[in-house]
């Protein structure tokens, strides 16, 4: 299921995940293979912390797992780390159904 | 595995003796009984409330009827308002032995102590007697939960935990899930694993009453240490809770107290029905643990990132450890090290494989690291629920 171009210190959860896990920290400026190609991270990533597979627009879902954590509020370049600064939920609670269960 | 049968058709994987205290005054007296049989099978539960609360009943009848429990010391102080004659009424129907002490009947500490030793020694002697039979894995309920979560526990135990629960339904345990306010954002996603369109919907409103529930209480459910582990969502969050699930269909919504009627995979609905009362739903993980246990479970599966250390009276918990660090930190108080997932040297289906030979091997005798500690922790406080609805089990056809 891992990307084979992906270095090992990443994890993808699922096939069709648009970000990877860091499986532990790794220092800013190292250059990692991401998805087959090379990326030289920006910043330090936290062990668990998600980073970019390929580049994802605006509004784009994030898929991890298989499943949307929330969209991107701003394009995301591949290899971009991903965190609060341009993901956020699309849950809203006011959309779930209100009737109490009986 | 083998277990001792129970006049229901339940078999237990231990034989306990229930110590419970029926008000907070009688706590100290029922802790002093047990104490020196803790080693022994002697696990003290209770209920500290004073005034009489129908949830609170129907969880001490269910945990005193317990298939793991073989006799039971109810001790009371005198004046709560706890029903204690008709919990001893069904414990004697169930075909367990069964002793009520009121303390101020029976002079006190020092002399209710006294007795109620010599209740329980008695007992176990009674215990350790008994014949066991062989027991197989659809005879088996098991519960899950996680606690001191970090960004590992969704990465590695929860969705190991959930392989080990695919393995359990496939062979007809019945494997029961929970904690409805960490689901939020997953509930479309669950109702289409239920059996039924109408059990969907009834999943959909169980997460929705989470959702209002923690909304009026202002609960955090989302810390800012969860964002420090790499977590950026609500929905991040839960779907790392929700993988302990597994992938099987869901069979079911129980609530506190509901027993599986048949093998599957069954949420536990634990967020109180009507308005909000008496707090928190669930003030720590123990109180979780013994909701799961009072549904029936035999065993429970724990998985922690942070390091939880807690067991629980009357079933073993089987820690599974998410992060290898913490595993590396408390290795002593940690059954399975799912942390061999995120260092490369195990995957997914390994790990499951070895939690669900590991529950066979509990159900078998062996102790779990919790167990051989000494942890028999136990809370239960006010709730209000109303009975499931029809929809919540369906037929199976």
């Amino acid at each position: 299921m891992a990307n084979s171009e992906t270095d090992p210190r990443l994890l993808v959860l699922a096939p069709g995940d648009n970000i990877a896990v860091a499986r532990l920290e790794i220092a800013v400026g190292t250059a990692l293979q991401v998805a087959g190609r090379s990326v030289t991270l920006q910043r330090a990533m936290g062990f668990g912390h998600k980073i970019a597979l390929r580049d994802i627009a605006a509004g784009e879902r994030i898929v991890k797992y298989g499943a949307p954590i929330g969209s991107a509020t701003q394009a995301i370049p591949h290899g971009g780390y991903v965190h609060s600064h341009n993901l956020a939920s699309d849950y809203m609670p006011s959309t779930v159904p209100v009737e109490a269960a009986p | 595995m083998r277990g001792w049968r129970r006049s229901d058709g339940r078999k237990g994987i231990r034989n306990y003796v229930a110590v419970a205290y029926l008000v907070e005054c009688a706590h100290h007296v029922s802790k002093e009984i047990a104490w020196p049989y803790r080693e022994q099978g002697a696990h003290v539960i209770g209920f500290p409330g004073c005034y009489p609360n129908a949830y609170a009943l129907k969880m001490m009848q269910r945990l005193c009827t317990h298939p793991n429990v073989g006799a039971v010391l109810l001790v009371s102080l005198g004046c709560e308002g706890f029903n204690k004659k008709l919990l001893e009424r069904t414990i004697k129907d169930s075909g367990r032995p069964v002793q009520l002490l009121a303390i101020q009947e029976n002079g006190g500490t020092r002399a209710t102590i006294q007795k109620g030793r010599d209740w329980v020694e008695a007992q176990l002697k009674e215990l350790a007697a008994q014949p066991t039979e062989p027991m197989d894995v659809s005879e088996l309920v098991v519960g899950t939960i996680c606690g001191g979560s970090d960004a590992t526990s969704g990465l590695t135990a929860n969705p190991a935990m959930g392989r080990a629960f695919d393995f359990l339904v496939e062979q007809k345990a019945a494997a029961i899930f929970e904690e409805t306010g960490e689901l939020i954002g997953m509930e479309g996603w669950m109702a289409e694993r239920a059996i039924t369109p109408e059990l969907g919907d009834e999943l959909k409103a169980c997460v929705a009453k989470a959702a209002r529930y923690y909304e009026t209480l202002g609960y955090p459910s989302f810390a800012p240490g969860n964002a420090d582990g790499g977590l950026t969502t609500i929905e991040e969050k839960s779907l790392g809770a929700y993988a302990k699930s597994g992938a099987s269909p869901i069979s079911g919504i129980i609530k506190p107290g509901d027993i599986p009627p048949r093998g599957g995979l069954y949420l536990l609905d634990v967020v109180p029905d009507g308005e909000v009362r008496f707090g928190f739903p669930n003030i720590s993980d123990n109180a979780e643990i013994a909701e799961l246990i009072a549904c029936g479970s035999h065993v429970i599966l724990f998985s922690t990132g942070r390091g939880s250390v807690v067991g629980s009276a009357l079933a073993p918990v089987i820690k599974v450890c998410a992060n290898p660090r913490t595993y590396a930190r408390m290795a002593d108080d940690m059954d399975v090290n799912a942390g061999r997932i995120l260092e490369g040297t195990a995957d997914l289906d390994t790990v499951g494989r070895e939690i669900f030979d590991l529950i066979k091997q509990v159900g078998a005798g062996e102790m779990t690291r919790s167990e051989g500690l000494g942890h028999q922790e136990f809370i239960l406080t006010y709730k209000s629920f109303e009975p499931i609805g029809p929809a919540c089990l369906p037929a199976v056809a």
